[in-house]
């Protein structure tokens, strides 16, 4: 298959495809075809439809590629599929979802340590949006569960991964950045301030769902 | 940040709230510029008790983290007023009594910026639809029920019977051993087991390998099955055969703490 032939046919998977797909993914789909070869493709594709006035973009996003539509789309989207958009999370929510998302895998107590108040019904909140999933438990006295991230949650925020999360600043930085907007979240991350936090937490991606223990019912 | 159209709650009073006792304090810190490395604990202790009452005139419920921390502020407030060599629990290295507040502090701080940051992100991507998800399945592929035979589970009762010990001596069984004593027993057992309340078919048999009492525990559990009390299901054709505790129709399965925080 030369390049001319495989360019439609990434396309057509990211189309039908529900999930992000991932170069190997595609790799195994397509009999073997390089990485390189896929990845070319990709971006071809990705520069023609951002080139062309399209309503949708491929994004690169929970580990994988994905076709989605642009933003200006929303508003119509909404009024044909008849629905509103999900309510926005609590600050609460976000905080916890914060602290899961740098500091996974750990357990409620830690959250609570953190955010020095009661969090059972935010992490709820935040499984029933399937934005948080247990990953484990922890090894110790109790077993107590181990909270992590979700792909949903990396779609929902367009984060290809977890190492794609804005790098945490400290205490000065924030105090000098009261303007959150000043500073592009991408042009942290490509400073490369030092971030033990961050790095660790890329090796404890669970990305399989059915590996882990289901919630009692 | 109000959706379009949607009007606001009759009456709503309108009052900073605070997302816990740390919240407050950075609150406090930031309102009079504080330094957060050197905070004036006595300042801040009283701005703090001072929002505590406030809260309590305003007949808001103040939650109990709230008064931890006032208890801790009035602990490290104390620690302050006595000379160093007097302070009690603490070593000789000049420890500030601040300091595990401070950092604190400063890690909240942290996550509550990150917080603020993945909020614009979401507010960028909630207008990015893509496919409709498919749910993944919730649980691994399982024969169920309905698709465990009868020769399935004989099968499963033949394995057993050729493990129970040969019986060259005659039993006299003087004890009424009946299939409902025996369904109690089961139900008892696996209630009693932690989630999963699930055991595997021939870990029934452990505790009893006279040829009669398999024989009667088999009768029990499949009275047991028949009145939808137990499932079986097979992680796979010709695997080992668990028997599945099946709650009792309209029992809440209300709990509290980290049970509650689950269902769902």
């Amino acid at each position: 298959m030369d390049d001319v032939e495989l360019r439609p046919i990434v396309e057509a998977l990211l189309f039908v495809a529900t999930e992000p797909l991932s170069l190997d993914r595609l790799r195994d789909l397509l009999d073997g075809v390089e990485r390189s070869r896929l990845s070319a493709a990709i971006d071809d594709l990705r520069e023609a439809y951002r080139r062309g006035n399209h309503g949708l973009a491929i994004v690169e996003v929970g580990g994988g590629y994905e076709m989605v539509t642009v933003g200006e789309a929303a508003p119509w989207i909404r009024k044909m599929a008849a629905t509103k958009s999900a309510p926005r999370l609590s600050k609460p929510a976000l905080e916890t979802l914060a602290i899961v998302a740098y500091k996974q895998p750990l357990t409620r107590p830690e959250i609570e340590a953190i955010r020095g108040v009661d969090v059972a019904g935010v992490v709820k909140t935040l499984m029933d949006r399937r934005l948080v999933k247990i990953v484990g438990r922890k090894d110790v006295a109790g077993r107590p569960m181990m909270f992590g991230t979700t792909k949903e949650f990396l779609q929902a925020f367009g984060l290809k991964d977890l190492s794609d999360l804005p790098t945490l600043r400290d205490f000065a930085e924030i105090a000098r950045a009261s303007d959150p907007l000043a500073e592009p979240p991408d042009a942290a991350v490509a400073s490369g301030e030092p971030d033990d936090v961050v790095v660790e937490v890329t090796d404890v991606i669970v990305d399989d769902p059915a590996a882990l223990p289901e919630p009692r019912s | 940040m109000s959706e379009p159209g949607g009007a606001p709650a009759a009456y709503e009073v309108k009052l900073p709230v605070f997302e816990g006792p740390l919240d407050l304090l950075l609150h406090l810190i930031r309102e009079h510029r504080i330094d957060i490395y050197d905070i004036p604990i006595s300042l801040i202790t009283r701005q703090y008790l001072d929002y505590l009452a406030l809260m309590k005139d305003l007949n808001l419920s103040v939650a109990g983290e709230f008064l931890v921390m006032a208890a801790t502020l009035l602990q490290i407030k104390s620690r302050m007023l006595l000379p160093r060599e007097e302070r009690p629990e603490t070593p000789d290295d000049g420890e500030d009594p601040r300091e595990e507040l401070v950092q604190r502090l400063v890690e909240y701080q942290q996550y509550k910026e990150a917080a603020t940051r993945l909020e614009e992100r979401e507010t960028h991507w909630r207008d990015v639809f893509r496919r409709a998800q498919e749910l993944p399945p919730t649980e691994p592929e399982e024969v169920q029920l309905g698709e465990i035979s009868l020769f399935d589970l004989l099968t499963a009762l033949r394995d057993v019977l050729e493990r129970v010990p040969d019986e060259s001596i005659m039993e006299l069984t003087v004890e009424a051993l009946t299939v409902r004593d025996r369904m109690t027993q089961i139900v008892e057992r696996l209630d009693r087991l932690d989630d999963p309340a699930e055991l595997r078919f021939d870990q029934l048999f452990d505790t009893d390998r006279r040829r009669i009492a398999v024989i009667v525990t088999f009768l029990a559990l499949l009275e047991l099955v028949k009145i939808h009390v137990l499932g079986l299901r097979q992680a796979e054709a010709g695997g080992a055969i668990i028997l599945v505790r099946l709650a009792p129709a309209g029992a809440a399965s209300g709990s509290s703490g980290d049970g509650a925080l689950l269902d769902g």
